[in-house]
């Protein structure tokens, strides 16, 4: 071999509508095989906490709920809880029962759009559009429900700024039973196709040993079988009362693996879950007030007295999200405001998942752990000392050449797995 | 000048310069079929070298400014650059920052800003269709 080592780079910059914020991926190949990667984020870094430090609490959560418009609730029921849990606040139950439902609606259309992004890194645009398609049901309710179709602000310290009316039940409803009808729709397509489970079958694998080393978090974890969710872990809102139990591929009846293909089981079968939240919460939620303190005055005046520190946590669509709050009595602007967000614990995943594999598989692997920080626009490669520039439409080309060799091999055999498990089906019951 | 049909299909090229991600999904929606623009001949191309109008999302970070600039230089003439969301065109909430160099226009000449945050797949999509009125006065040598 001329050299042993080649490094491959993908900076992300220029940005894929697909995959977001940029972020700079440097390989290490030989020949087709990645032998190593480093990852360097922080393109995107605004100074979020910095600035949060210098603003009122009010102004701290509509902050909050820019760093990620996709997560643009989950951001800001961990910033609530860790400041209602600072200060002392009560949140009355129904609105723990919205801000649960929202949680939730935002899991399936952040789940479905994963799913399009993925079909896309695998060439299969007609997936991406029809997934994307159904999605702008979810979109519906959203804005419905909160007004706006992203960004939210729904919740307040205290409760939450908007109720659920008795005329958007039958409105919610009946997007469940939309999805419900599709969800098999969507299984065939993403579960028992020959080519997309070619592609994603033991891809990228990460094994428990690696996930729980790694500290993965949401469905990158538990793909690799660690049945581990906050909603079901550290109970809040009105999570303890729903019963949530951590879905794994054992739930639709196989083998975890750790592979691409699982993380797509796992994220189809969290929206059926949600669903199934979304669907109790509505029979359960209680009427009454939707916050305990309304007037915004008397809210920052309490917040102005509070002392104290507090900690705020969620099982966002893409894992655990986790908010530090120090306050102090007198001051309008937090002391200390502290975020980990879940792509920051599942960066590192990337370093087992991308060894040994091929360099047309990069880009469905960044995608796999739902990255909130990614694009992949155009690679960098450099062969022997020399650059050479190959933009994000090479690789997904590459990526697409793949995925034709391999449908020329596998569309005479047929699908490995025939129907929903039943263990699935009762899980959904169950949640 | 009124736009009765586009003259040709258009191609875009989408960047992030420190978005919330949220201007940037809702991009994505407005190419997916509720909004459908490739139906207008509008598609997005996958390097500035390529594309007629630059769709720029979010405030500008200080390690982004840089490529920003870079991007716009790259793009051919005539071309027309489009900010979509509000901290894009004001920085939004995102200011008083270490890491924040302003909003787009402080880094490259802007167009057409769309507001929102973010706004809505029909309201980027009339942003798109101003920034071909400017193209196609441009192309037809008549002042913009
Ligand atoms: S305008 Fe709003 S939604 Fe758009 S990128 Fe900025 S903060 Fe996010």
């Amino acid at each position: 071999m001329r050299e042993l080592e080649k490094t491959f780079q993908v900076p992300i910059g220029p940005v894929h509508p697909a995959l977001k914020e940029p972020i700079r991926f440097t390989f290490q190949v030989e020949g087709e095989r990645i032998v190593g990667v480093d990852i360097k984020p922080g393109f995107a870094h605004r100074g979020i906490e910095f600035m949060g430090t210098k603003r009122n609490l009010i102004q701290v959560l509509y902050l909050s709920e820019r760093i990620c418009g996709i997560c643009s609730i989950s951001h800001p029921i961990a910033l609530t809880q860790a400041v209602e849990n600072a200060a002392g606040i009560e949140v009355p139950p129904r609105a723990q029962y919205i801000r649960v439902i929202v949680s939730e609606l935002e899991r399936i259309h952040s789940h479905l759009l994963w799913a399009g992004v993925a079909a896309h890194e695998l060439g299969f645009d007609t997936l991406l559009h029809l997934t994307w398609k159904v999605r702008e049901k979810v979109m519906d309710i959203l804005e419905e429900i909160t007004g706006n179709r992203v960004d939210y602000a729904i919740p307040i310290f205290g409760g939450v700024r908007r109720d659920i009316t008795p005329e958007q039940y039958p409105q919610v409803q009946d997007m469940l039973r939309y999805y419900r009808g599709l969800f098999e729709e969507l299984a065939e397509r993403f579960l028992r196709d020959a080519s997309v489970e070619a592609r994603t079958r033991d891809v990228g694998v990460l094994t428990p040993e690696e996930a729980e080393a790694l500290s993965a978090v949401g469905p990158t974890a538990r793909a690799s079988g660690l049945r581990k969710d906050v909603r079901q872990d550290w109970p809040y809102l009105v999570y303890g009362d729903l019963g949530i139990k951590a879905i794994t591929p054992e739930d639709y009846g196989t083998e975890t693996r750790g592979d691409v293909y699982d993380r797509v089981i796992v994220r189809l079968l969290e929206v059926a879950q949600s669903m199934d939240i979304i669907e109790r919460c509505l029979e359960d939620m209680p009427a009454g007030e939707i916050t305990s303190i309304p007037k915004v005055p008397a809210l920052l005046a309490q917040l102005k007295k509070a002392e104290g520190e507090g900690i705020g946590r969620h099982e966002a669509p893409r894992g655990e999200v986790i908010h530090y709050i120090r306050l102090e009595a007198g001051k309008e602007e937090p002391v200390v405001w502290k975020v980990k967000a879940p792509t920051y614990s599942n960066l590192m995943s990337w370093v087992p998942m991308f060894r040994d594999q091929e360099i047309a598989d990069i880009p469905i692997i960044a995608a796999s752990i739902d990255p909130c920080m990614c694009c992949m626009d155009r690679v960098h490669l450099v062969r022997a000392g020399r650059d050479e520039l190959v933009w994000k439409e090479k690789l997904l080309a590459l990526s697409r050449e793949k995925t034709k060799r391999i449908q020329s091999r596998v569309t005479a055999s047929g699908p490995r797995v025939t129907a929903l498990s039943p263990r699935s089906a009762d899980h959904g019951g169950e949640a | 000048m009124k736009l009765t049909s586009f003259k040709r299909a258009l191609w875009v090229f989408h960047v992030s310069t420190g978005s919330c991600n949220g201007c940037d999904i809702e991009i994505v929606a407005a190419l997916t079929p509720r909004y459908d623009v490739e139906r207008f001949g509008i598609r997005l191309v996958g390097t500035p070298r390529h594309a007629d109008v630059l769709l720029v999302t979010g405030t500008v970070t200080r390690p982004m400014a840089e490529r920003l600039r870079r991007i716009y230089e790259q793009t051919p003439d005539p071309k027309a650059v489009v900010v979509v969301g509000g901290c894009g065109a004001t920085s939004g909430v995102f200011y008083e920052s270490y890491n924040v160099l302003g909003p787009v226009d402080e880094i490259v000449p802007v167009d057409v800003y769309v507001p929102g945050c973010p706004p809505r797949p029909e309201a980027i999509i009339d942003g798109v269709v101003k920034a071909v009125a400017k193209l196609e006065k441009l192309a037809a040598g008549e002042p913009v």
